[in-house]
């Protein structure tokens, strides 16, 4: 079988492996590191402007350069990166608490249920999800809990999948005939039984899921239908980059944006590494 | 494709019309119930969102106008009926191509679809072509030595730019090319001082989102056709290949390619959502004067019934897409079959 990113085949491609899921460890440690620590501990102000120091190109005192009205980019960044996070991770968390009781739900209860559920979540993937996140925001008007309940509400169709077909190959399982020879109810093989068995796979969905909803908020962000404008978050700062990019300053647009990808790159790192792990046979496919 | 050998080239396969035409009749069958649901779910979340029609359709005006009006106004757009009579009346008048009127292009929903689709369609067909273009190439040279540098950058490439969001690599794409080096225009579809629009104008002003939007799309399709190809590499066919004395071109591209690509074909179709939320944000980006742009302008100043038809209309574009795939997987893998 050829090899994969995340495959090893021999000990030189176990080495490249072991360095890329340190090299990935290593980021997603310093960026949840950067997001909890730097906002308490600096003690600066994020949103101090100070126009005598307005679009600084990147030096020492500035690793990042400054934005059109003097605010530091690098600081502005890691703010961003805290509410891109925070709401990718709110948004995962709910997608995948939805996807995995539906899922659950659907291949537990079966015959017409499962047929009615899979078919709205297939009505569910026939809109483009950006799209779909647009629409909501557009007639909630843009904050905080319509971005999270739109990124949500297009993502837990995926788990939802994932959850329900794992839970049907598990009801073959001897373990669960086992259950139902011991006069176990329906409620009790799911809860007890089926659930913490797809619990592994939910999660790594839900993993994969933080950049991904990372990606829907900025996108929302950028488009001018995610967060307020006060909350900078890295689509909003790329947002607000614009017309100094139209001036030629290409610092402002540039950092937000390694600030979404590096993130990205290092989850899905390790989720890769996770994958093997626990479904070792399986392909690893591709990354998002 | 492996009786290819046996039944010789001269006895080509005819195409199997019956069951193809079967298959999109029963897909036509599920997609209705699908846009009826979709188009529902529209009409749902609008009522269930503070969103006003009257107050949209007023605009400025509504803020002085009198009660009685307003009224008025309430009771010529329908808005005092329940959900369901809404529905249906905006339904019908779909189905006779009457989706009502776009508040903000000020012009009857149809028409703004039907101006803006042929650039659209243009843009997203630009970019196809270059991502299968160059995934097409970069994946076979990368296949072909696996582990090497060529494979490794590219590889490393591809999932950065997998990762990256195409409106950032698109504002990057201006920076460079129309700002810092002057060669092509930053967007729109002609130059400011011309208002007639020639084909030269509009090829230049094409060059950077169709690449935009190509390279964003660009990872899927390497990472596809190398693992195709690379898969196909380590199989008989290649090796009798080899075995017969074939040249390293004629093994690569004549049978590790063919069979290679296979995978990456038969799932253009299902590419259709990203495509569309590709060009939701280069369009953008561009001002390109597409229906995808249209749906952002839609959407940022709540003309509810222009990104309704909108959404319904790109969800009929995913169905057929999804068509489009499982037929040419019918026809590249006659084990499959039709009867999905």
């Amino acid at each position: 079988m050829a090899d994969t990113l995340w495959r090893s085949t021999g000990r030189t491609r176990r080495s490249t492996r072991t360095v890329r899921i340190s090299f990935s460890a290593v980021t997603v440690a310093a960026v949840v590191l950067a997001v909890l620590i730097v906002p308490p501990l600096a003690q600066l102000d994020e949103q101090a402007v100070d126009l005598s120091k307005k679009l600084l190109p990147p030096s020492w005192e500035h690793p990042f350069g400054t934005d059109d009205v003097g605010r530091d980019l690098l600081l502005r960044c890691v703010y961003g990166l805290r509410i891109s996070l925070l709401v990718g991770l709110v948004a995962a968390l709910v997608a995948t608490v939805v996807g995995t009781l539906v899922g659950a739900a659907a291949a537990a209860f079966g015959g017409w249920t499962d047929r009615i559920v899979m078919r709205l979540v297939d009505t569910f993937a026939s809109v483009p999800h950006l799209l779909l996140g647009i629409f909501i925001v557009a007639m909630f008007r843009p904050g905080v809990w319509p971005v999270i309940a739109s990124v949500a509400l297009t993502h837990w169709l995926s788990t939802a999948r994932i959850v329900r077909s794992e839970v049907l190959s598990l009801r073959s399982r001897p373990f669960v005939d086992a259950a139902i020879s011991g006069g176990a109810s329906r409620l009790r093989l799911t809860a007890r039984h089926l659930l913490p068995s797809v619990l592994p796979q939910a999660g790594l969905a839900a993993v994969l899921m933080v950049p991904h909803a990372m990606w829907h908020e900025s996108a929302l962000s950028f488009l001018g239908l995610g967060l307020p404008t006060h909350q900078a978050s890295l689509g909003n700062l790329v947002q607000s980059a614009r017309s100094s990019l139209l001036a030629g300053d290409w610092w402002p647009t540039l950092f937000p944006g390694l600030f979404l990808i590096i993130p990205t790159l290092a989850i899905a790192g390790l989720a890769g590494a996770w994958r093997e792990r626990i479904n070792p046979r399986r392909r690893s496919e591709l990354m998002l | 494709m492996s009786t290819g050998l046996i039944e010789g080239k001269t006895a080509r396969r005819r195409l199997p019309w019956g069951p193809m035409a079967r298959m999109a009749g029963r897909r036509a069958l599920f997609a209705a119930p699908v846009l009826l649901a979709v188009t529902f779910g529209v009409f749902a979340v609008a009522d269930a969102s503070p969103f006003d029609p009257v107050k949209a359709y007023t605009g400025t005006a509504g803020l002085t106008a009198s009660q009685e009006n307003l009224d008025q106004i309430r009771a010529n757009l329908g808005v005092d009926q329940p959900l369901t009579t809404r529905w249906w009346n905006w339904l019908t008048a779909a189905l006779t191509g009457d989706f009502g009127d776009s508040s903000v292009m000020r012009q009857p929903v149809a028409d703004v679809i039907a101006e803006r689709m042929g650039w659209s369609v243009l843009l997203a067909a630009s970019a196809f072509l270059i991502a299968i273009v160059l995934g097409t190439a970069l994946g076979v040279l990368a296949a072909r030595r696996q582990g090497g540098w060529l494979d490794r950058c590219a590889s490393a490439a591809a999932y950065t730019l997998e990762a990256a969001p195409a409106f950032w690599l698109g504002l990057l794409a201006i920076w460079f090319f129309a700002l810092e080096l002057g060669v092509l225009p930053a967007g729109g579809l002609t130059d400011t001082a011309s208002d007639v629009i020639t084909p030269g104008q509009v090829a230049s002003h094409l060059v950077l989102p169709a690449a935009v939007l190509g390279i964003s799309q660009l990872p899927w399709f390497f990472l596809y056709v190398r693992q195709g190809v690379a898969d196909a590499l380590d199989e008989d066919p290649v090796r009798g290949a080899r075995a017969r004395g074939l040249s390293e071109t004629s093994v690569l591209l004549g049978h590790a390619l063919r069979s290679g690509m296979l995978p990456m074909l038969t799932l253009i179709g299902s590419r259709v959502p990203e495509l569309i939320t590709g060009a939701l944000l280069v369009e953008t980006v561009f001002s390109w004067p597409g229906i995808a742009a249209a749906t952002v302008e839609a959407a940022t100043s709540v003309d509810f019934p222009l990104l309704a038809a909108l959404t319904v209309l790109a969800t009929t574009a995913v169905l057929l897409g999804n068509l489009l795939s499982d037929l040419l997987y019918g026809l590249a893998d006659p084990r499959v079959g039709f009867d999905g």
